[in-house]
Order: C-alpha cells, then structure tokens, then sequence
C-alpha cells in the first residue's frame, strides 16, 4: 500500500509538472526580440549611452564592466575613508560562533 | 529629457518612468542583508525591480549588474576584517564557472523539452528545504550543547554540524593552506563544492550565495565569518561575468544600477560591520529565515501568486534589515563606550 501511495505522489508531481507546459496555449517564447532605446526623451550622457546600446552592444557591454567596477570599487573604498572616521575598529574582530 | 515629478526618473533603456527613492531604499536593502548573509540576494532585488515597474527581463539583468557593483563595496570592507580567503575564493572560482555553465547547459536542455519553469522552481525549493533542516539542525545542536554547558555538563567534545571534518580526512593532492579559513585541505575539497554550488547556481539562474554560503561552512569548514566574505568574492566576480553576457542580450539598464548602488554603498557597509557584533550563530539564524521566506515565495510564484510572494519577501526583507541595523547600531555604541571609558 505504502509503495502504491508513493508511485502515485510521483505519477502526481510528473503530472504536475508536465501537463501546464503540454497545455500552454501562448505563442513561441519573445527573447528573442530587438529591444531599441527610446533616443528621442534622452539627452547628454544618457544619450550617448543609449545611442551605444542601440548601435554597438559589445560596447555597451564593455562599458557597463568598467562603470559597474569603477562605482563599485569607488563606494567602496570613499566608504571605508568615512567609516574610519567614525572611530570603531573595522580591521579586526573577535571571532565568536 | 521629460519628467513628470522630481520623484520620478525616466529609464533610457526600458522606457519606463520610475520612482528613484525606491531604486536606492532596494539597493540599501540588499546591501544590508548581502553584507551581512555574504550572498548577493537576487531572490529578494528582482521582485522588487518588477514591483517598481520594471519588465521581468530588465528586472533581472539588472539585479545581476547591480549585485556585483555591490558585492565588491561589500567584499573591500569584509577584507579589512580578515573575511575573505582569497586563495580559498580563487580555487573555487575556476569550478564554479565550469559548472555554471554546465548547470546553463542543463536548463537549455529542459528549456527545449519545455518544461524548464517548474522543473528548476521545485528542485530550488527542495535544495531550499534542505538547507534549512541543515541549518535548523545546527541551530538545535548548538543551542542544545550551550544549555548543557550552563548547566554544568562536560560538553568539550560535542559540537554542532561538523561533517567537514570527515572530508578533511580527503589527502588527495595538491593540499594546500587556507591562512584566513584556518584549515588545510586538499584543493578536491573545495574544488567540488564550487562546481557542485556552480551547476546549481546555472540551473536555478542565482548568483549562488544561499547555496555556497552554508557549503563552505558545513562542507568546507570555514568560520561562518569567513564563509560570508569568501562568498561575497565569488558573488562580486560571477556577478561580472554575469553582468557582461546579460548586456549582451540587452536587457540592462546602467542607469538604474547606478542609483541602487548609491544605496548599497551604505548598506554594505552596516551590513558588513554588523557581523562583527553578532555572533556565528545569530547569522546562521537569520539566514535561515530569509531561506524559509525565499522558499515559501517560490511556491507562492508557481501557483500564480507573483503579487503576495513580492510583498512577503520585502516584508520580511525590511524586517531582518531592521533586525541587523539594530545589531550594528547598537554594537558600535557599545564599542564606542568602552574606547570613551578606557580613554582609547
């Protein structure tokens, strides 16, 4: 009876699984639309970023690395200048589990 | 460039008008609980950027942009602790991203038989689930053996969840030192957690921070401390790498990455110096909360419920954030106090 009971949660869950996708009634998946940004409400650096992403993605790409590292590193070492003014000690600490 | 309110920021790339203050209290958020978990928390970013107005797709490269912006202000203030093992992180790096791939790999397959969605949900609930009997089990151990310490039992030789210890039995060569972790294993060890922690994070589509956290400190042997820092220097390159491919599909918007790492910057720093004031433990219990709420979410999101399950997560999310500003708040006065009244 127990294995009866098991076979039939596991009939249920392929069940589960298996059937919203076989009855799906939408159209192929849209990943893989174009997507263009809107130029025309931009202006200054976002205009030129845009223009990029719609012209040379690589670029864009590129360039996302270096600002993501750039503003990441940045913070990251302005916010360590400005903790250590406040006093505490953020180079060590005592190590309880 | 249009604006309706000084509120509202228009996004270039998606086109839609967007409310920045939430952009920075989202960034904050994560900065808060990635600093402080060592994971980069696109469970909880991603929701929420689609609750803002972000499309799915945008909502989710941007997450991934935004996380390793802010896992590198995270890992620089971990380092000054001592936090991250470098060659530790390093090693696992290279079979991380062997098995992300792998893991993508797999879900193009279940992609093409076309049942990818609730295949991957469930088997990350699952891998939820035992990491939160694993954690909870720990939890249980731990307290259990404190009780008998107080009351006056010999308990030098218990301890909680330890099965690294087995593995460090491992003496495959090359072995090699881990000077911050404080252990000396073979390069095996944490080799094949990585790859194990890299195909699961390619197959669910995560950074793999709630995976590889509670790995290194169960299977590898790390110091709680240093797991979240060692982790969070994964978090920071994977999230790279993945911010570069997701660019190249185009669904990234910089400007907003930008405006939520305005936030994380504070966050991670209150994030980071918050685990120096709580103890091992109290990180693995917190931890375990967030696992629970990301699991019953999920489940939430496979039965249609998209809506409750964004506002559980930031519910919760503003919660533990609350819980661990008071940690550090409280933890620095204190420090601060003693320095006044030792005249240091």
């Amino acid at each position: 009876m127990k294995a009866f009971f098991y076979r039939l949660f596991a009939f249920m869950s392929v069940v589960y699984l298996l059937v919203p996708d076989l009855v799906w009634a939408g159209g192929p998946k849209a990943e893989m639309l174009v997507h263009v940004a809107d130029t025309r409400l931009c202006s200054g650096v976002f205009l030129y970023f845009s223009n990029m992403y719609n012209e040379n993605i690589l670029m864009f790409g590129i360039w996302t690395v270096v600002v993501i590292t750039a503003l990441g590193s940045g913070f990251g070492f302005a916010m360590d200048f400005l903790m250590a003014r406040t006093g505490l000690d953020l180079t060590s600490r005592e190590l309880h589990e | 460039m249009e604006a309706t309110a000084w509120y509202i920021m228009y996004m270039p790339i998606s086109g839609v008008n967007i409310f920045w203050p939430g952009l920075v209290l989202v960034g904050f958020s994560v900065g808060v609980i990635g600093g402080f978990f060592g994971m980069g928390g696109a469970w909880l970013v991603t929701p929420a950027l689609n609750i803002l107005g972000f499309p799915m797709a945008f909502a989710i490269g941007t997450d991934i942009a935004h996380i390793a912006g802010k896992s590198m202000i995270a890992t620089i203030r971990h380092a000054k602790f001592g936090n991250v093992d470098i060659p530790l992180g390093v090693a696992m790096l290279v079979f991380t991203m062997v098995g992300i791939e792998i893991g993508a790999t797999l879900v193009m397959y279940l992609e093409a038989l076309g049942i990818v969605g609730p295949v991957v949900r469930w088997i990350y609930v699952g891998f939820l689930a035992c990491i939160f009997a694993m954690t909870l089990k720990d939890i249980l151990g731990k307290r259990k053996i404190e009780r008998e310490a107080k009351e006056g039992e010999d308990v030098s030789m218990r301890r909680g969840v330890e099965w690294y210890k087995t593995f460090h039995k491992m003496k495959i060569p090359p072995m090699i030192n881990f000077p911050q972790a404080g252990f000396r294993c073979s390069l095996w060890l944490p080799g094949i957690v990585g790859f194990a922690t890299g195909v699961l994070a390619g197959f669910l589509g995560i950074g793999g921070g709630m995976l590889r956290m509670p790995a290194l400190i169960y299977f590898v042997g790390c110091p709680t401390h240093v797991a979240v820092g060692t982790d969070l220097f994964e978090v920071m390159i994977s999230g790279l790498y993945g911010a570069f491919t997701y660019t190249l599909k185009g669904r990234i918007e910089l400007v907003a990455v930008i405006v939520m790492l305005c936030g994380a910057a504070v966050g991670a720093q209150i994030g980071t110096v918050a685990t120096k004031y709580s103890r091992g433990l109290g990180i693995i219990f917190w931890f375990m909360v967030c696992i629970v709420v990301c699991m019953v979410s999920i489940i939430l999101k496979q039965f249609g419920q998209a809506t409750i399950a964004g506002v559980l997560i930031l519910g919760v999310v503003a919660w533990v954030c609350i819980v661990i500003l008071r940690i550090c708040l409280v933890g620095a006065f204190k420090e601060l106090r003693a320095k006044k009244a030792t005249g240091g």
